[in-house]
């Protein structure tokens, strides 16, 4: 690693000497990288070359590992001398004052650890965890869960156990490291490729960190699991939880901030290896919590980081702390969506033209016990869209899911359609998807969010009927964009659906334009087609709950209503009736 | 038809409606974690004797937490509405847990039918609901002084639940009414009930809707086609029932439709409406600031 400012040294720790290196300017906040297994500190480099432009970064090998030596006997990776050899560490490099504690996989163990042990834990400031639970809590956790639930507890726990195969296979003789020895340290490279799509070079000692790292199974779970204490912690942790994560499942995170006091959660879209698939991202959550720390100011980004750590409990549903956007959310089928999304755990953003309604939203989902927000937004203005989208940074944090619901009503034939009414129901039922799509989509891109976008079609999309052209045209793009944009996001780990509702009782008909009409006759069509609506009775709950099962299953296409369903098939098999029942005039006089 | 013009028959109205709220306040106040509906039924009916109540129109309803709701087997609509889950259950009563007290007393040949809504302890959907239940007591009486047809009104009132996201769980009811026509019960009080109505209140009922039918208008005021009639003359119990999720609500009290068309509320000083004149002061004084 070619980083000015950056020195080797060696620290005698009891029976071992740990190799390490510190970069960064002197005085800058320190910073302490503990890596994992089976890495060495390099593991850490993409990191270091980053953090080290305005922190004093020190990074070493654990014991056994990379360029430190290692103990005589299995006992000697126990956490308690682990914790000695951090001690030691920071005493060399950081005589006085602070310093804040990064750990991934293994050392994220440690530095949970570092957090209760008398020999570390006054030196710390913050610590930022990845993928790697606190054992003590962990365990206690499975305990508590184990008194409460008893039989009905197995299940779930049988998951997260299956998960950890790895950890029984560790404790088994002879196998892991007959296993490493027989190549695995040389197809290393080649498995993180096909795990996490990363690429890295293969180094010599992969080997020996390998077989030497067995032991830090072997010294250490047997004894927690029956011996767990459950810790109580004040220090500020910040919880990076990679949602892509093979050996770490979320769920040992959950009911975590009754133990942890001060501790923000941000759900990365990523696999065991984030230190080196995005050290960038990495870096930048390290920065922005140290600053957070040392300056005490703070962020929206941090205080939704605490509020989803709150949230993230045990049976509290599929999308609690997430944040969805809903727009159009004043009525209909909006309100519904916003609704059924709280009752299953997520905060909501309300957005409608008629800040009344939206702010209606928002307080009946308070009352199903979400925070949620109302804005007056018009989906159709480009620019207000986008001053939208950077409030919400701003104020609320990342948005997770994304409703794009919001649309007008236009009917009426062809020629009576004037352009202006064209460019209305364009701005609204498709810029409208564009813009939140765009907006949004972009911002999951970025900030590696596991979100899904939810864009709310028509089954006017694949059913073409006389008087509809305009609205249907509408849809039909919003149907085939969503799904080229499915396409597209599907690499990045973000989902993306279309609703197709057929015809929902939601009020849209009492505002549909009827081009063409005088304003009586406007009336009378409007009140006709309601009392069409309405005798079809369903409802937008139903179009709700189809929406909250396309995000938690990732449907690409959700049909609502037999008509919907109906029409779809036909234009399939009779594409040629399809068409001549679109001749049929069925508006409303 | 007659309207209870003179003063005395208002009175006598207005007195019975006032014993059934201080019967369902007094039952209310006694409620406790594990009494059951019909223990709460029971209180009502007993409180209401103890205070001279003969006959009925009703005898006392009660619901408990989600069956305040009127969601499942209580909104079943076979045989028009009239179920046997509607009957005081065994349902406890629970912290928190919302309830609906409904009696309706006949005094003397006055008829008093009221519903009385809230929680045991606090319930935040209650509060929101007893708050919305105000904007349709506002608008009920607006719409009917504005001369808007019957079935107008409560498709207004339908509308009001739309935009509120509420439910209105008063399609649940018997013949889905917002409201029924009351009149002085003639005879002595009879003592027989099916189903908890009292025999001389459904024989004025049938007698009410043979001479509606006569006459073009329905008793039953609905949002359907057979209300769409002016307002018609006389007092009707109003009894708007709105739902959030598994919490319902409601209020049941006189309306009284002068013979000009104009509308007022037979009684201002109601628990609901003292509830809501001390929540609305300090939205009122944040408002001034």
């Amino acid at each position: 690693m070619a980083l000015e400012n950056t020195a080797a040294f060696r620290v005698d720790s009891g029976e071992v000497t740990l190799a390490g290196q510190v970069s960064g300017p002197e005085g800058a906040p320190a910073v302490v990288l503990i890596h994992g297994y089976p890495d060495d500190s390099t593991v850490w480099d993409g990191v270091v070359a980053d953090l080290a432009r305005d922190h004093r970064v020190i990074t070493y090998d654990v014991r056994g590992a990379g360029l430190s030596s290692a103990p005589s006997s299995g006992r000697g990776y126990q956490l308690g001398r682990l914790m000695s050899d951090l001690a030691s560490v920071i005493d060399a490099q950081v005589p006085s004052g602070k310093v804040h504690l990064v750990g991934h996989d293994w050392g994220s163990i440690q530095g949970w650890q570092a957090l209760v042990d008398g020999r570390t834990r006054a030196r710390i400031a913050s610590y930022t965890s990845i993928s790697g639970p606190s054992l003590d809590l962990a365990f206690s956790a499975m305990r508590e869960r184990l008194k409460e639930d008893r039989l009905a507890a197995l299940p779930p726990m049988l998951g997260q156990l299956l998960k950890s195969w790895y950890i029984v296979a560790f404790h088994l003789p002879m196998l892991a490291p007959g296993l490493w020895r027989a190549g695995v340290a040389r197809l290393w490279p080649s498995i993180l490729k096909r795990t996490d799509g990363i690429a890295v070079e293969r180094r010599a000692g992969q080997l020996r960190d390998g077989v030497n790292g067995i032991n830090l199974y072997r010294a250490n779970f047997r004894e927690r699991i029956f011996g767990a204490k459950t810790p109580t912690v004040d220090h500020p942790v910040q919880l990076l939880v990679p949602t892509e994560d093979p050996f770490v499942s979320p769920a040992v995170f959950d009911n975590l901030s009754d133990h942890v006091h001060n501790l923000t959660r941000e759900d990365l879209r990523s696999g065991h290896w984030l230190p080196l698939s995005d050290p960038a991202l990495v870096a930048g959550r390290v920065r922005r919590f140290v600053a957070h720390v040392e300056s005490g100011e703070d962020c929206a980004a941090l205080a939704q980081g605490r509020r989803r750590a709150a949230r993230h409990r045990r049976g509290a549903g599929p999308f609690a702390g997430r944040l969805a956007l809903v727009t159009g959310a004043g009525s209909g089928i909006g309100r519904a969506t916003a609704l059924a999304l709280a009752e299953k755990g997520a905060d909501i953003i309300a957005t409608d033209i008629n800040l009344e309604a939206a702010e209606r939203t928002a307080t009946l989902a308070r009352l199903i016990g979400v925070e949620a927000t109302a804005r007056r937004l018009d989906v159709a203005d480009a620019a207000a869209m986008e001053a939208f989208a950077a409030w919400t940074d701003e104020s609320l944090g990342t948005v997770d899911i994304v409703v794009n619901n919001a649309g007008i009503g236009l009917a009426g034939d062809f020629l009576d359609t004037t352009t202006a009414d064209w460019h209305r129901v364009l701005d609204v039922n498709l810029w409208g998807v564009i813009h939140g799509a765009r907006l949004f989509g972009q911002r999951m891109v970025d900030r590696k969010v596991p979100g899904h976008i939810v864009n709310v079609a028509s089954a006017a999309a694949y059913m073409p009927a006389r008087g509809l052209s305009a609205y249907a045209a509408t849809k039909a793009a919003v149907l085939t964009m969503t799904t080229c944009l499915r396409a597209e996001l599907a690499g990045q780990g973000i989902g993306v659906s279309t609703i197709c509702p057929g015809v929902i009782d939601t009020g849209i008909t009492d505002r549909t334009t009827f081009v063409g009409a005088t304003p009586e006759e406007q009336a009378r069509k409007r009140s006709s087609a309601s009392r069409l609506y309405a005798r079809r009775a369903l409802t937008a709950d139903a179009v709700a709950a189809d929406i909250v099962k396309s995000i938690e299953g990732n449907r690409p296409l959700a049909m609502v209503g037999i008509e919907a369903v109906a029409g779809h098939l036909l234009g399939r098999l009779s594409p040629a009736l399809m068409r001549r029942l679109a001749a049929a005039d069925v508006m409303p006089k | 038809m007659s309207l209870p013009s003179h003063i005395e028959q208002i009175e006598a109205f207005r007195a019975a409606q006032r014993l059934a709220y201080d019967c369902a306040t007094a039952v209310a106040a006694d409620l406790r974690p594990g009494m059951t509906e019909r223990d709460a039924a029971k209180r009502m009916k007993a409180w209401a004797e103890d205070h001279g109540v003969r006959d009925w129109f009703h005898e006392p309803f009660a619901w408990f937490g989600d069956r305040t709701a009127f969601r499942g087997l209580i909104a079943v609509k076979a045989l028009r509405g009239f179920n046997p889950a509607f009957l005081p259950g065994l349902r406890r009563l629970e912290e928190g847990m919302p309830f609906i007290l409904d009696c309706a007393p006949v005094v003397g040949e006055a008829v008093a039918d009221i519903g009385y809504a809230g929680a045991l302890g606090f319930n935040p959907v209650v509060e929101q609901l007893l708050d919305d239940l105000m904007d349709h007591r506002a608008l009920i009486v607006e719409r009917i002084s504005a001369g808007e047809t019957m079935a107008g009104v409560s498709r207004a009132v339908d509308a009001l639940c739309r935009r509120q996201g509420v439910e209105p769980r008063h399609k649940a009811y018997p013949f889905n009414v917002l409201a029924h026509r009351v009149e002085l019960l003639p005879g002595k009080p009879g003592g027989f009930s099916v189903a908890q109505f009292g025999l001389r209140a459904i024989r004025a009922l049938r007698s009410q809707v043979a001479e509606g039918k006569r006459a073009g208008w329905s008793p039953l005021w609905n949002s359907a086609e057979t209300s769409d009639h002016p307002p018609v003359p006389g007092l009707w119990a109003v009894e708007p029932h709105l739902g959030f999720r598994d919490v319902g609500a409601k209020f049941e009290e006189l309306l009284v439709i002068e013979e000009d068309g104009s509308a007022h509320w037979l009684d201002d000083d109601l628990p609901h409406v003292r509830r809501w004149a001390t929540r609305a002061k300090p939205d009122q004084q944040q408002k001034a600031a």
